[in-house]
């Protein structure tokens, strides 16, 4: 067990550094003077120079690289340029709100896309199977901020069921948080329990063929048994694996998500560290975002683990 | 239209004639609905099993006797239609519905799979299953369900039960995987076990070891036992008697010993020829030429007719089950006994 | 806006690892007699054509304020309404769909070739190889959009941002599906033979390897393109696509929801224009994939 997670630790580090170094390639070598940028047309030669030699940009390049190195292993990002403090003081004000949306967004996902996916493949054929299933198309095909939009009209503004916009921590109370985390966790888990239904369809056809189900049936289980404890247990499975790649959609949808409902998060942070280029703060978003997937990773792999005895010997 | 079974030649020797019988087949016919109909895939099967006995269902891959018993247990596919009667114990179980059917199994019927591998759980412990299966079909408790569980795997052969209960398939090896499956199949004191192929997938000398073990749970727990099967040697050695079956038909129907010995269809004696012979020193094998014509495209009279050697104008109308010498078949010419 | 998504993950990896061998007729054929391709073939037409003709469809300047009629419900004047600054929706989401398209293709196409040559070089060159997969690996699972939304602050929103940076991020998951196809492809009989007697690498990959993973390529391409789409019109909602002095779908409801109480048309026609652009290309995908290999149409 501790091998097999060591391994998969292993394979998630590119995860985490494949995309900072593409940023920390886009900064250095995109034309154009980034410290320039950062300051705008107003500053000084001198201030320039300045924020050059405290942002590392005088050294050489592969200077530069071993420094910035040790700063993400040391998770010491420097300091945000347009809040003139540490960008890791800054970065837990935001990650605590992208994380919950993205926890609750695939929660809801998994549930919606594994019931769904149930109900159609035990109904196959049946006036009830096709309707999900084509509705699981069109799912698949709607982009999350128009649907968000259109959730906001239908439930916000007509029915008035829900706030518009605005964020309420848990701490405000359960019954607060949910109606304010709601409607964004719909709008971004649609498209994966779209792609979860589908896939939970085809997994549980699969399934429902295989001997051992059959065994079941013949030892005089009840059906109930059979599909909810010998079927479901390796159905699931496939969607435990992709709910990792579906993490990492929903934490990139999360950005457009967060603007919309003004939700404090880090998608909405890093727009607008882009705007100010704010590049440490940028790089700090990404860090957060890479270092949240690798654990929301991990942690999926441990429920694989459990799920399935075996890939611990493996 | 086939003789009664209680008045069947074949019972006349059986050794266990005195006992009562556990499963009647009847007139059994099988069709899977489909979109262009009705395909008949098994038609007019007849026979019977006592207590303490065990009967051969022989034939090719594709001749119909996993899905008769499938029938038999109530696992057909659901586009399945059935035709006939089913008797268990007494009790006609063919009209009762899907869910009074599910309850007889394990109680009443166990069955052996092919591929023990495939036909136990993947990410059930072996005890998972054992125990499921044990409390919901005797009410036992969990803690009963285990104890028993460890005595069966016990008395199947399995070394260090407890050990094995909390382990999954894919830790065992073949062998132990078919004794474990073994095991589900008897844990719920059932009087008829159903074994299909149960040891097509196992090495040869493990082979000989399951068969052993299967024999002795027969004889200890009195079981009727049905063993599909298309290995003649198997016949030979462990049933009784033995339904030969080719393309969804009985072609003949006997004591395993009269069939092997003197059989009367020439499908059974191309069976039988196509096993090698290991006690007259030089090994005859002469296969069957051909194949078993595929579901829906049987010819109208002896099915057997495009790939029999005494065949004639005859052939082309439909042959009855009747008494040849000591065998019943079905067969417009069958061959005469040997001496 | 999930952009990155160019693959439905109902077809794990290690499923499109097998060769598709179909003949190029009855593939033509059972796209023609497909209900689903011809249906999504036909919506991709109507809006590739009302793209094309947009500037004879809807003359004039689309971005034309006129705020004598704003919030104009929809009607025989303006089919679709008009917005907070009184300019046509019609005309707005006619030319928008030009960008959105444009920059669909074009991404696709980049994407697209850069992925073949590096796919067809990872097949064939094993150190490369392992490199290149590590890269994959570490792009596959980070969401595309935020790289892209970094790419675009560092570079500045614009359209030929947009295009490098989605092109960038789309290139992972279509360079795995390639290499896994090379890898099937060149332990066939026939490049083998071609290998022995010494044909250029060059030749066997355009005479002999392309050939061979061309379906493959097709339907990956398809899904890439309403990535692509989905993607600029994310990016552009979000404000750092194409600029605001251009018009796209995602634009057009950056401005749209400020207003979506009083005039919900401005937010519904650009996004269902959008969503049916998807939707076509979706299908397209799908009944690609199931015409060009049905071993994994199976179960449909």
């Amino acid at each position: 067990m501790l091998r097999y997670l060591g391994k998969r630790f292993l394979l998630i580090l590119p995860t985490i550094f494949v995309p900072l170094i593409l940023v920390f390639l886009l900064l250095r070598l995109s034309p154009g003077d980034p410290a320039g940028m950062m300051l705008g047309d107003q500053a000084t030669a001198e201030q320039i120079a300045a924020l050059r030699s405290q942002l590392g940009l005088d050294q050489p390049i592969w200077i530069q690289f071993l420094l910035w190195l040790k700063g993400i292993v040391t998770l010491d990002l420097g300091n945000s340029i347009f809040f003139r403090e540490p960008v890791m003081q800054i970065i837990p004000r935001y990650a605590g709100v992208t994380i919950l949306l993205t926890l609750v967004a695939l929660t809801l996902a998994v549930i919606i896309g594994i019931t769904l996916g149930l109900v159609t493949a035990m109904n196959r054929n049946k006036p009830i199977d096709r309707g999900v299933v084509t509705t699981a198309v069109l799912g698949i095909s709607l982009p999350e901020f128009w649907f968000a939009l259109l959730l906001i009209f239908i439930f916000a503004v007509t029915l008035r069921w829900f706030p518009v916009a605005g964020y309420n921590p848990p701490s405000a109370g359960i019954v607060a948080f949910g109606a304010t985390i709601f409607l964004p966790a719909l709008a971004l888990g649609v498209r994966q329990s779209a792609l979860m239904t589908r896939m939970m369809r085809s997994s549980m056809l699969d399934v429902l063929n295989e001997p051992y189900i059959t065994t079941a049936r013949a030892q005089g289980l009840p059906e109930s048994t059979v599909i909810g404890r010998y079927a479901m247990r390796t159905a699931a499975m496939p969607v435990v694996t992709v709910a990792g790649l579906s993490a990492g959609y929903m934490l990139g949808g999360a950005v457009a998500i967060e603007i919309i409902f003004a939700l404090p998060g880090l998608g909405r942070m890093l727009v607008e560290a882009v705007g100010r280029r704010d590049y440490p703060l940028v790089e700090g978003g990404v860090l957060t975002i890479s270092l949240v997937l690798a654990v929301l990773n991990l942690a999926i792999d441990v429920i694989y683990a459990i799920l399935d005895p075996r890939i611990r010997y493996q | 239209m086939t003789a009664h079974i209680a008045s069947l030649p074949a019972d006349r020797a059986s050794p266990a004639l005195d006992t009562r019988i556990v499963l009647e087949v009847e007139g059994l016919s099988l069709s899977l609905r489909n979109a262009d109909g009705l395909l008949p895939i098994v038609t007019d099967v007849s026979f019977a099993i006592r207590q303490g006995e065990a009967v051969a269902l022989v034939g090719e891959s594709g001749c119909g006797k996993s899905i008769t018993a499938s029938a038999i247990m109530g696992i057909a596919p659901d586009n399945a239609e059935i035709g006939g009667t089913i008797t268990l114990n007494g009790q006609a179980i063919s009209g009762l519905s899907p869910r009074a059917r599910r309850k007889l199994c394990g109680r009443h019927m166990g069955f052996i799979f092919q591929e023990p591998m495939t036909a136990l759980h993947p990410t059930l412990s072996i005890g998972r299953q054992m125990t499921d299966t044990l409390r919901h079909n005797l009410g036992l408790s969990h803690a009963e369900a285990t104890s028993r569980a460890a005595q069966l795997l016990d008395r199947v052969g399995i070394p260090r039960a407890r050990d094995i209960l909390k382990g999954y398939v894919h830790e065992l090896s073949g062998g132990m995987r078919q004794r474990v499956m073994i095991a589900l199949a008897i844990s719920c004191g059932p009087s008829l076990v159903i074994a299909d192929e149960p040891t097509t997938a196992l090495d040869v000398t493990i082979q000989a070891q399951v068969l052993d073990l299967l024999d002795d749970m027969r004889r200890e727990l009195d079981l009727a036992m049905l063993f599909i099967t298309h290995d003649l040697e198997v016949v030979g050695d462990f049933c009784d008697r033995a339904v030969v079956m080719y393309a969804g038909d009985v072609v003949e129907r006997g004591l395993s010993a009269d069939i092997v010995r003197s059989p009367a269809h020439p499908y059974a004696r191309g069976l039988i020829d196509a096993v090698p012979d290991h006690d007259d020193g030089r090994t005859r094998l002469t296969p069957i030429l051909g194949t078993v014509p595929p579901v829906g495209q049987w010819p109208p009279g002896c099915r057997f007719a495009p790939r029999c050697n005494r065949v004639d104008a005859q052939c082309r109308t439909r042959p009855a089950l009747e008494l040849h010498g000591s065998t019943e078949a079905r067969c417009w010419h069958p061959l005469e006994p040997s001496a | 806006m999930s952009i990155i998504q160019a693959t439905s993950p109902d077809r794990l990896p290690g499923g499109d690892e097998e060769s598709f061998v179909t003949t190029n007729k009855t593939v033509w054929q059972r796209l023609l007699t497909n209900p689903t391709a011809m249906t999504s073939v036909v919506m991709l037409v109507v809006l590739g054509l009302s793209a094309i003709l947009a500037p004879v469809l809807a003359p004039g300047n689309p971005l034309k304020v006129s705020p004598a009629d704003r919030f104009i419900a929809p009607g025989a004047e303006h089919f679709f309404g008009t917005d907070n600054l009184g300019r046509d929706m019609f005309d707005m989401v006619l030319h928008g769909g030009r960008t959105s398209l444009f920059v669909g293709l074009v991404v696709t196409v980049i994407s697209m070739s850069i992925a073949v040559a590096l796919g067809a070089i990872s097949g064939f060159y094993r150190h490369v190889d392992v490199v290149l997969m590590r890269l994959v690996d570490g792009l596959m699972a980070f969401p595309g959009i935020v790289l892209a939304t970094a790419a675009a602050g560092i570079l500045g929103p614009s359209m030929t941002t947009v295009i490098t940076a989605l092109s960038i991020v789309l290139i992972a998951p279509s360079l795995r599906i390639v290499r896994g196809q090379v890898l099937v492809v060149r332990e066939l009989q026939m490049i083998e033979a071609a290998r022995s007697v010494g044909v250029p690498t060059l030749r066997l990959f355009t005479r002999y390897i392309l050939p061979a993973v061309s379906s493959p390529i097709l339907v990956q391409a398809s899904f890439i393109f309403s990535a692509a789409v989905l993607g600029e019109a994310g990016l552009s909602f979000i404000g750092v696509g194409i600029g605001p002095k251009e018009l796209s779908w995602g634009n057009a409801l950056t401005e749209a929801r400020n207003y979506i109480a009083q005039a919900p048309w401005i937010v519904l026609f650009p996004g269902l224009a959008l969503m049916l652009t998807i939707l076509a290309l979706n299908l397209l995908g799908d009944s690609l994939r199931d015409i060009l290999d049905p071993r994994l149409a199976r179960r449909r």
